[in-house]
Formats: structure tokens, sequence, C-alpha cells
């Protein structure tokens, strides 16, 4: 491996989507695949330039993105916060984390029918939802990442006479942080995933709800779209939460 | 060094004992250590060597009995004192000058950066803990120790991980900042030919209990080659092992080899 230059390094995991991208449009061009059962990468493009200039495909992103952020922020929070208090303190640990455990085993897009009759179809629901999903990665890596930092490392930190604030910030808070992230890497797809499914089922906005909207008038074009525009957030959720870890663990190298 | 003056003992250990639930670990220790003495201890693994300097250093508190220091009772952490581990404790996530200001209040980085030259790594300031070498991890374990100019060094084998030839160096290192800045030191080893080396005094450890307190009243730096050197070394030696002394030990109180 170490013979590839940098540059090919960057280069050679895209030549096989590049390749699938063009075997897809010479098909449809040769008529193998049915425009009706999926329409061709120059099609969706199309679309999307023309969604694009109406304004319509901006506010439906911008609508699911803010959706997916704020249910991010809201449960991750939620869920950091539980984990670190469970994972630093035997009390919380005792007192919360076993109904915790509990709430994590039910799926969350079971909840759905229920989350309708309690908030509607408005944004509420779909933020409680993604919210719900975000958290309980979150608290697992978190209180996992907490509990599992050497035990010698910290008694060597109180030898020294760090405790409390500087204790938690010097020894147990980077000795968890890898743990964190990768809690934080996995809610990501948990985000997209929830949103998605509560964007099809019950909305009047959004990526999801253009996708069943144009089913109704069988826009082909329009649906594949949108699936690639979730798959497109997710690669670089995915990429923005890889280069934090890079960067916060660069250490570890 | 003459051990008959009135200085003022440093570190005592008075009837000290330790258990673990049912396991008696030491059983009632007296011990006592002047300002400025080396002492090691050694003795075979489980014998509760270890376990001593973590009570000394306050990590612990003993079941029964007292340490004082300077003649007050140690309740609780030992803020005169610093260990330094056999596996060095490094955090990864910290640069090695900032591993070595952990703890340290106010104005560091003149004594970080001086602790760092006295152990010969003055280049490392920005290295990472893991791109050290094992010898290098524990100069800078030794480093963070000694920046805060403890009164009492601990430490507990410290270079049991370390290539022979490292070693070496380190029992150098180690003696030669002693002798400059004038701590008590407690050395915990199982290696007999370092205690020797180093110390004042060695002491064995058997199931808890003083077997063994034998001053090594050699002028320093020690050869390891002299014949009063392989004495000592044979005599402890034999005691652990419980063999039967091979000849005639020329012991006497105040040998002196210069």
């Amino acid at each position: 491996m170490d013979r590839i230059k940098g540059s090919m390094k960057q280069i050679v995991p895209w030549v096989v989507p590049f390749l699938l991208l063009i075997c897809w449009q010479v098909f449809s061009w040769m008529g193998i695949i049915p425009e009706k059962i999926l329409p061709a990468p120059s099609d969706v493009f199309q679309a999307g330039l023309s969604l694009l200039g109406t304004g319509e495909l901006y506010e439906h992103v911008s609508i699911s993105l803010w959706r997916a952020l704020a249910g991010f922020l809201i449960g991750g929070v939620i869920g950091f916060l539980f984990g670190l208090f469970n994972g630093i303190s035997k009390y919380s640990d005792l007192l919360f984390d076993t109904s915790i455990q509990m709430l994590r085993n039910i799926p969350h897009l079971a909840l759905i029918p229920l989350v309708i009759l309690w908030f509607g179809i408005d944004e509420t629901s779909k933020i409680f939802l993604v919210a719900l999903g975000v958290m309980f990665p979150v608290y697992i890596n978190t209180y996992h990442g907490i509990k599992s930092v050497d035990k010698k490392l910290i008694e060597m930190g109180r030898a020294y006479g760090l405790k409390g604030k500087s204790l938690f910030f010097s020894v147990i808070f980077p000795g968890a942080l890898s743990s964190i992230l990768v809690g934080i890497r996995f809610s990501l797809g948990v985000m997209w995933l929830t949103l998605i499914v509560a964007e099809t089922i019950s909305t009047d906005s959004g990526i999801g709800y253009m996708a069943m909207n144009a089913r109704e008038f069988m826009q082909m074009d329009v649906i594949v779209l949108s699936i690639v525009i979730y798959a497109l957030f997710g690669k670089l959720s995915d990429m923005i939460a890889r280069y934090f870890e890079k960067k916060l663990l660069h250490w570890n190298t | 060094m003459n051990f008959h003056t009135e200085e003022p003992i440093h570190v005592q250990l008075a009837g000290v004992e330790k258990w673990y639930n049912e396991l008696n670990v030491l059983k009632g220790m007296d011990l006592q250590a002047e300002r400025g003495e080396f002492i090691a201890v050694v003795g075979k693994s489980g014998c509760g060597k270890s376990t001593l300097l973590r009570l000394v250093a306050g990590l612990e508190q003993s079941s029964s009995g007292f340490i004082y220091m300077d003649q007050k009772p140690l309740k609780s952490l030992n803020k005169h004192a610093r260990i330094m581990f056999q596996d060095g404790r490094l955090l990864p996530w910290k640069r090695v000058i900032d591993n070595i200001r952990i703890g340290l209040p106010g104005e560091w980085k003149g004594k970080a950066t001086e602790a760092l030259e006295n152990v010969g790594l003055g280049d490392k300031k920005k290295e990472w803990p893991n791109n050290l070498s094992g010898g290098q991890r524990q100069r800078v374990a030794l480093a963070r120790a000694l920046v805060h100019d403890p009164e009492l060094l601990l430490l507990d084998e410290p270079l049991g991980a370390l290539d022979a030839f490292t070693r070496m160096e380190m029992q150098g290192l180690i003696e030669s900042l002693w002798q400059q800045k004038k701590f008590t030191s407690i050395l915990v080893t199982h290696d007999v030919e370092e205690a020797v080396a180093l110390a004042d005094r060695v002491i064995l450890i058997e199931s808890g209990m003083i077997m063994m307190n034998q001053e090594i009243p050699l002028a320093r730096p020690r050869q390891r080659t002299q014949p009063a050197f392989s004495m000592y070394l044979e005599m402890i030696m034999d005691r652990i092992m419980n063999r039967m002394p091979k000849k005639n030990y020329i012991v006497e109180q105040n040998y002196q080899m210069s």
C-alpha cells in the first residue's frame, strides 16, 4: 500500500462509483434500463437544476437540514449529559442507567403513530423522533468511554494532585473522547435514517415530502434526486465527523 | 553516610498492616527512613512491596498502624511525595512538556523545561509520548515526578520494563539526580543488583514482613565488579532464595571501600 502515491490514494476509491454511473447512463441511452424503472443520471441532474431554479429544492433541503440538526443537537446533548453523569457518578448510574437501557430497546420508529397523535405532523414530531434516535448511541458510547478510561491514569492524576475539574479535563474526558466520537458518528447515521422515515410518512415539506409528492405524479427523476441528496448528506456528515476525529485524536497515530 | 546522628526521621512506619478482605498483605511493618536516605525494597512478586509504597504515597490507607511524615501522621494523599510507576503512565493525549506540567500550579514553563533538560530530553518537548522509546518515556515520567521538587521520591519498579543497557543508564541518572537534589528515596525493585547499586539500605520483604534490613556502606559511584559489591549482592540473594551461605561473608558493620 505504501507504494501507492498520495494523489492516487485520493482517486482510486472513486473509480468504482464513477464507472457505475457511466454504465447506468449508457444503458439508459441504449434503452436497456427503461425510463419508468430508473431515469438516466442526466435526467436526475436536469431535475435537480430545474428544482433549484424554482427555489423548491432549496426550501426542501433547508427545512430537512434544520430538522436533522435540531434533533441531533437536542438528542446529542441529552445523551451526552446522561452518559457523562452516569459514567462519573455511581448514584446517577444506579438511578438512571436501567431506565435508559429499557427505553433504548424500544425501536424509536415504532413510536411514529404515537408521536403523530401527540404532536401532529409539524416540526415537533420530526425533531422529537430524530432526537430520540440520536440520544441512545451518544449515551451508550459516552458512558462506555468514561467507564473504560484507564484506571491507572486516573490514579496517576490523583497522585499528582489533580481532582475534580482538572482531573476531568486532563484525564477523563480526553480518555473517553475517541469512544464519544464513535457514538457521534454512529448517531449521524441514525439521524438521517430517522429523518427519511419521518419525512416520508408524515409531512408537508422537506426532501422526504418532495419524494413522496413526486411519486403521486410519477416523477421518477425527482424521486431518485431525493435519494441522491440523502446519500450526499449522509456522506458529508460522515466526512465532517471523520475530520473532527482526526483533528481531536491526532496523538493517536 | 552516617546513620547514627540526630538527623530527624523523615518517614516512619509504625506497626503498619494492610488487609484486602481476608488477605493479610502487610503484617505489622516498622520502618524508618532518614531525610535524604536511599532505601531499596526487594522481595519476590506478591510479597507486599508495592502495597507498602502505595501506602506511603497515600494512594491507599493502612488497615492499622501509622505512617508518619516528619512525625505527623499521614491521613490522605502524601503531598510531600511523588510516585513514579513502572509503566510510566504518561497521558498519551498530552505532549511531553504538558505531561510534565500536570499538577504544577502557576508559572510552569521554566520549571518543566528545566526538569526535561535534567533527564536529557530537552529536545523532545513537543513529542507525543507514543513516539518515544520505553527508556525515554521513563525519563519523562522521572522528570514529571521531580518537577515538583518532592521531599520523598517513590519509585515503583520504574526500570522493570527496560532493557539491561537502558536500565544501567537510568540507574546512573536516578543516582546523580538524587545526589544533586537530596530527596529521600524509596525504590521498590525485584532486581537485587539494582538495589545494591543504588541504595544506602536494602530492605527484604517476605510475605508481608521485613526479613532483612541491610546497610550498604559502599562509596559512590559503585563499581559492580568490586568484591564488596558482589558480597552484599550474594548475601541478599542467599537470604531471598533461602540458600545456606556458601562461605563466611566478610561482614563488618562499618565496611568501607573507596
